[in-house]
């Protein structure tokens, strides 16, 4: 029988997943807002979990506004990517010191 | 039974495709495998009969996200290879921080089954459909949250406009103003003068 602890866990594992892709790719920013989606995901799926077994709809109403935060999020962080690569023509984040901060 | 196979696959095939995110090399490939592991995360909630939240993630994450994604991968003219250089060099450390973290949730989570709130295996049976209690919800308690979700939007909106807009000093534009300002006596004016009449300026 498939349990709340089910659901916890595979978001768990998606969740270390996402941590584990911005360790990996430090240097592609695509691949980081990617892995922060994977993030949010594995967040969407604990609060509709935690929201379903105990029979509280407030979880998913939750789960909503992370879902718009994350396509505001991804529209933005997109954006800024694309005017850096205009200027400079590569999306390493290593480069990113035009402030020198 | 049969919602345990499907749990099972759904899960898996997230876990996977995420993997996959994350160690495709070509970074078109992994946003398809995001896109999978979106669709499967869809119907994990749709198991757990949250079916606007799951037909929310297929339109948003699906529809949008990835889809904005795909553009900007295809659309930059990107090296990736050597964006890879640091991946072996990373890649220990980050398995270390990966499955120190992954033990610690997984900890909390055997953790939260102590509480006697969620001890029942079961989800509780809804009285009216998912979607009509939601709208119930969002249309009465959380009104001003889900206002200032639309706000949230529109600033995005504007913001990623704003940002990336430019304005092209090599292109000659339709200049709306001067086509507004213009007076009839400044303009040319077609005559069809007789012969001999001549006419006057």
């Amino acid at each position: 029988m498939i349990g709340l602890s089910h659901y916890l866990t595979v978001a768990a594992i998606l969740f270390t997943i996402g941590v584990l892709g911005i360790f990996l790719n430090r240097r592609n920013v695509i691949l980081m807002l990617m892995a922060i989606e994977l993030i949010l995901l594995a967040v969407n799926i604990n609060l509709v979990a935690f929201s379903a077994y105990l029979g509280d709809l407030t979880g998913q109403v939750l789960a909503m506004f992370v879902l718009t935060v994350a396509a505001a999020e991804a529209a933005i962080g997109l954006a800024i990517l694309v005017i850096f690569f205009r200027r400079r023509g590569s999306i390493a984040v290593d480069d990113v010191n035009r402030m020198r901060g | 039974m049969i919602a345990s196979i499907a749990f099972y696959l759904f899960a898996t095939l997230t876990i996977a495709s995420a993997l996959a995110v994350i160690f495709a090399r070509n970074p078109v490939h992994s946003v398809l495998w995001l896109i999978v592991a979106f669709f499967n995360a869809a119907g994990l909630m749709l198991l757990l009969g949250a079916e606007f939240i799951a037909m929310l993630v297929v339109i948003v994450y699906v529809g949008a996200v990835a889809v904005l994604f795909l553009f900007v991968v295809m659309m930059l003219d990107i090296d990736f290879a050597s964006l890879r250089s640091g991946f072996t060099k990373n890649l220990p450390f980050g398995i270390i921080i990966a499955l120190v973290l992954l033990t610690e949730v997984i900890v909390a989570v055997s953790a939260s089954n102590a509480g006697p709130a969620l001890s029942g295996h079961e989800i509780p049976g809804a009285a009216t459909p998912n979607i009509v209690a939601l709208g119930q919800l969002l249309y009465s308690r959380y009104l001003f949250a889900f206002e200032l979700a639309g706000l949230i939007l529109l600033v995005a909106m504007i913001g990623a406009i704003v940002l990336t807009h430019r304005s092209r000093r090599d292109t000659r534009p339709q200049k709306v103003w001067k086509q507004i300002a213009r007076r009839p006596d400044e303009a040319i004016k077609l005559a069809d003068p007789g012969v001999g009449e001549g006419m006057t300026l």
